[in-house]
């Protein structure tokens, strides 16, 4: 019998899934994992490679105690495919066959949906990986190193969790899948990703921040959503996925939240009081506040057009057939199929911005942005408590949900931070103080000097005040090969 | 759906299609504007398309032809960098009438037969370069043009979804393209039609589905690459000059006629029945086709056919409730034949071939037109050549014997020319008179060899080119009792019955796809499954599945 909660080693590919008697898919995973190494190795900088860095490794699905932390390089990490434990008599959560068992094999009449649903969210966990391919270079710390390379690798994993469930449920059309899946890539002119947030550059470590932050949450609300799926495989992925998800959020809240301190820690020392005095605060070597409101502005933006159209059939579709729910399904009381539920969207009528009632069944989309909207108020209230309490006069502030959108009803009107529908023109002309211009990226830029000392900190940004597996700051989370 | 609808567009109205001219390549470029929709109630949101989108393609082609000869290739792409074009708009077909949605078919089935048939007739070859999401109608677009790449980016994919996703069939020719045309192997074909996502990539070349398939990066040069080669490999002369499709002169009257200016349209509602007369040339034929080009669009045989083209569509459209379409003519045979002659003595003249084309295609219209057609030979009738093709694209002809009483217009007579007997096939590939005959291949022959006679109503009607000719004496009843009868009849069973008579012969692609849609997709259409409130197209985009009544008719 396979152990379902432990970890198995008896093939390459570590697994809870009793991958060693299911030869076909093994076979399949053995024949794809040469071309991830290729696409791994040619991303990440030989010499990161070669370092030995302080990563964990899930060695059960059990909530307490699913991870191992041990110096690893980081092509040797055990990527595997990891369900959490099967729920005995799952039910469907939510649409028309809601109640009934939860599908253990696809249905063969939302095959087609249910594979897409799982090649879009495959495609986003490689793509964050390129995107940062190059941020080890101008690490701030070994500690954020450490951290960068443990998102990016468990960013592989989810890829090989989406391509787990694409072999073994999808046939050939689902090899294929896994193939483009290493295909395309962010920007590439080729073959980009899928969505467009993953195509964008991430340049820095604030960037980094501000994506693990508020993309990863993204992510974080879809894994939430499919892992209501009645496709129990799905569900049971994305259930564990979430757990590592987590820990992507909490590099990029406490990402955020050092280099606030930094910043306020130095105006205090310096005694400047106005947080607008961005000359004199970049002089000491960290980001001025408001240059952090322009980051946060165009990663919150970014992050939201991920949620796609307001009103969409597909997420219609999706919830009907019970294939991906809505945030939190089961604690949610209504009856699960919204066929007759209405449900609020904003949209553009006549030049001005109204709130329209839709059937609750189209608006899918709509109300996981706008659960995702209230999940991210949280930090952003912590980052403001770190201002507060160093007696800076500033507030950072979630720009409106209309703010610099490309998708969905907001996408044809010009709408600043606080909601105002505006002329394209005066958009244009005021944007610049919205979101970072070529100079503010230049002097980010300018300030993302490698620290690879063990111990120590880039100016721009504070230590941690806790260490990772409660090891101290300077511990040395990263052996570097330096060769 | 009561807005009267405007057949009659020219570029400075277009909201939906942009058409950058670059010597002997158009880019034409598909970007539809989602709140310019033709009526309310739908948005076209990823350059889905409605009639009215339709309509300025079909004006696009036209001028392309006209006043653009010296193109000899145009690359239809999509100015929308997420999608090529998602297809027909589905909440506009749900809302639509079974009427509209027929006749909103037909129209665009004809422009797709237009720009697919410019290649052969005009040496105006269509390129569709694919990037971005390419479904049902969008990739019947595709298909529709004479070579199809697809850009390569493990995204970009050609799709017929209409079955899995809408529960009715591609309404475009799809399906008939997919197997005659590009000829795909029919299991492969069933797969590409049950898949909600289409095909991508090489496997789609593999598949015939598309002719080339491009890396990404390279695709826009790639395109214009061929565009190129095609241009600089036709035959067709460089650096032709064209002509301008001025606005028609069209005034409508209270009572629904229409007056153009060589085409009158009137209506008598309460017989349901609306006549269309032509009158002859009002002048001598241009000298040469050098006169002709600077007449341009007001030259008689040019005119004419455009001003016979929007009244079809307009009675098509816009008069849905009329059972009968009479047509007449008034007027000069001798001049009809002299503006004739000079398009047929100067077919490789480029103007001279558009004419002859355009009224081809005007005549295939005619012939896809589904209400009942009648032609009427009255005395002063100008029925010659290309007009005469009238007479047997109607259901039924009359035509007047031996003098009239009070009536001193020249005597009713039919005169055959070269246009019938090669120039102006139906979509089956045959004559008029070929088709007609069908069973008496002789007796096209015995036509042929009395070209240039005015024949009148008893050698018209020994060489059966009529189906009754009458005297004063039985004229007016028999036809009033014709008209009378026909007009009491189901309508339906009329279209059928009429559709089925009058495309006898040989199978084309063209037959088939016209055969098909009203054969198939009318039947779907009108069915539960399709449109009931539980069906698909009723549901799309509610979430909500369409249920199926499981029984197989
Ligand atoms: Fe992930
Ligand atoms: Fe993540």
């Amino acid at each position: 019998m396979t152990d379902l909660l432990n970890v198995s080693y008896d093939t390459q590919i570590p697994n809870n899934v009793g991958l060693s008697s299911d030869k076909k898919v093994l076979k399949a995973l053995e024949r794809w994992h040469p071309g991830y190494i290729n696409w791994w190795n040619d991303l990440i900088p030989k010499n990161f490679q070669d370092s030995l860095i302080y990563l964990r490794t899930a060695v059960s699905v059990d909530p307490k105690g699913w991870t191992k932390f041990d110096y690893v390089k980081m092509p040797e990490y055990r990527w595997g495919v990891l369900l959490a434990p099967q729920v005995e008599d799952r039910r469907i959560p939510c649409g028309e066959n809601a109640g009934e068992l939860a599908w253990q094999e696809v249905p063969g009449e939302y095959r087609s949906l249910l594979r897409r649903l799982i090649v879009i969210q495959g495609d986003t966990e490689p793509g964050s990986v390129e995107q940062q391919r190059f941020l080890g270079l101008t690490s701030p710390s070994l500690y954020d190193m450490r951290n960068l390379f443990q998102v990016n690798v468990e960013e592989g994993r989810h890829l090989w969790a989406m391509v787990y469930l694409l072999f073994k449920y999808f046939g050939r059309d689902g090899r294929e899948e896994a193939d483009d899946l290493l295909r395309r890539s962010s920007g590439s002119e080729e073959a980009p990703r899928m969505l467009g947030a993953f195509n964008e550059e991430t340049p820095d470590w604030l960037s980094f921040f501000m994506f693990t932050y508020f993309t990863d949450r993204d992510g974080k609300m879809q894994l939430e959503a499919l892992a209501q799926s009645g496709f129990d495989p799905l569900s049971r992925t994305c259930r564990f996925m979430l757990t590592e998800e987590a820990h992507h959020m909490f590099v990029g809240e406490t990402g955020v939240g050092r280099t606030i301190q930094a910043t306020v820690d130095a105006m205090n020392k310096a005694g400047i009081t106005d947080p607008y005095d961005i000359d004199k605060i970049r002089s000491l070597g960290v980001i001025d506040l408001p240059t952090i409101q322009k980051k946060l502005n165009l990663h919150y933006t970014l992050s939201l057009d991920l949620f796609g159209n307001e009103v969409s059939t597909n997420a219609a579709n999706a919830f009907n057939s019970g294939i991906k729910g809505r945030y939190m399904e089961m604690r949610i009381k209504d009856d699960h199929k919204l066929n007759n539920d209405k449900y609020p969207v904003r949209t553009v009528k006549d030049g001005a911005i109204v709130s329209e009632e839709v059937p609750a069944l189209t608006a899918i989309n709509m109300r996981l942005r706008d659960d995702y909207v209230r999940d991210a108020a949280g930090g952003v209230g912590r980052w403001n408590k770190l201002i507060a309490k160093s007696g800076v006069d500033f507030q950072l502030k979630i720009p409106h949900e209309g703010f610099h959108r490309q998708i969905g009803v907001f996408s044809s009107v010009a709408v600043d931070p606080d909601g105002n529908i505006l002329s394209s023109e005066d958009w244009l002309e005021k944007s610049k103080d919205w979101l970072p211009t070529k100079a503010d990226g230049d002097f980010i830029q300018s300030l993302m000097k490698p620290c690879f000392e063990v111990g120590k900190y880039a100016s721009w940004i504070a230590p941690p005040k806790v260490g990772i597996d409660n090891k101290p700051g300077d511990f040395e989370y990263v052996k570097l090969h330096m060769a | 759906m009561s807005t009267v609808i405007n057949f009659q567009t020219d570029p400075s109205k277009y909201r939906h299609w942009r058409v950058e001219y670059d010597g002997q390549v158009a880019n034409l470029f598909m970007d539809v504007d989602e709140n310019a929709g033709l009526f309310d109630g739908y948005q076209l949101k990823l350059n889905s398309y409605d009639l009215g989108v339709d309509i300025e393609l079909s004006d696009i082609v036209q001028r392309m032809r006209f006043e653009h000869p010296e193109v000899k290739v145009v690359v239809m792409q999509s100015g929308n960098d997420k999608v090529f074009c998602a297809g027909a708009n589905i909440r506009m077909l749900g809302g639509a009438t079974h009427t509209h949605k027929v006749n909103f078919c037909k129209f665009t089935n004809e422009t797709r037969n237009t720009y697919e048939a410019a290649e052969a007739d005009s040496s105006q070859k269509y390129i569709c370069a694919v990037r971005g999401a390419c479904a049902g109608g969008g990739y019947e677009l595709a298909l529709a043009c004479n070579y199809i790449m697809l850009t390569n980016d493990s995204n970009s994919s050609v799709a017929l979804p209409e079955v899995p996703l809408l529960a009715v069939l591609p309404g475009t020719g799809g399906l008939t393209r997919v197997t005659d045309k590009r000829k795909v192997r029919r299991d492969r074909a069933d797969i590409f039609c049950s898949i909600e996502e289409g095909v991508k990539g090489q496997r789609a070349k593999d598949w015939r589905l598309v002719d080339e398939v491009v890396a990404n990066s390279k695709f826009d040069e790639a395109v214009q690459e061929r565009a190129r080669e095609f241009a600089d490999a036709s035959s067709k002369a460089s650096g032709l000059t064209g002509i301008e499709l001025t606005p028609l002169n069209r005034t409508f009257g209270k009572d629904g006629s229409v007056s153009y200016t060589a085409v009158e349209v009137e209506i008598d509602r309460a017989s349901s029945r609306a006549t269309i007369t032509i009158s002859g040339p009002d002048g001598d034929a241009p000298a040469d086709m050098e006169a002709m080009q600077v007449m341009g669009a007001d030259a008689y045989m040019l005119r004419v056919a455009r001003e016979l083209d929007d009244a079809i569509m307009h009675l098509r459209l816009n008069e849905t409730e009329l059972a009968l379409l009479v047509f007449r003519t008034q007027g000069d045979a001798a001049l009809v034949q002299a503006h004739e002659a000079l398009l047929l003595d100067n077919q490789d003249h480029w103007l001279a071939n558009e004419v002859l084309k355009f009224w081809k295609r005007v005549l295939k219209r005619v012939d896809m037109t589904s209400r009942t057609l009648i032609a009427l030979v009255e005395h002063g009738s100008c029925f010659s050549g290309v007009f005469a093709e009238l007479l047997w694209a109607a259901d039924r002809s009359y035509m007047m014997e031996d003098e009239f009483e009070g009536d001193n217009r020249p005597m009713a007579a039919v005169t055959l020319s070269a246009s019938n007997f090669g120039p102006m096939p139906m979509g089956n590939d045959l004559t008029r008179l070929e088709t007609r005959f069908l069973g008496e291949p002789d007796a096209v022959a015995k036509a042929k060899a009395c070209i240039g006679e005015a024949l009148e109503a008893e050698a018209a009607d020994e060489l059966g080119l009529v189906t009754m000719i009458l005297d004063d004496i039985d004229w007016e009843d028999e036809i009033r009792v014709f008209f009378e009868e026909r007009a009491s009849f189901s309508p339906d069973a009329l279209t059928g019955m009429e559709a089925n008579l009058r495309f006898a012969g040989p199978e084309t692609m063209e037959t088939r796809i016209f055969g098909r849609l009203t054969a198939w997709q009318n039947w779907i259409f009108q069915r539960p499954n399709a449109v009931g409130e539980k069906g698909a197209l009723q549901r799309y985009g509610s979430g909500v599945r369409g249920e199926y009544n499981m029984e197989r008719v």
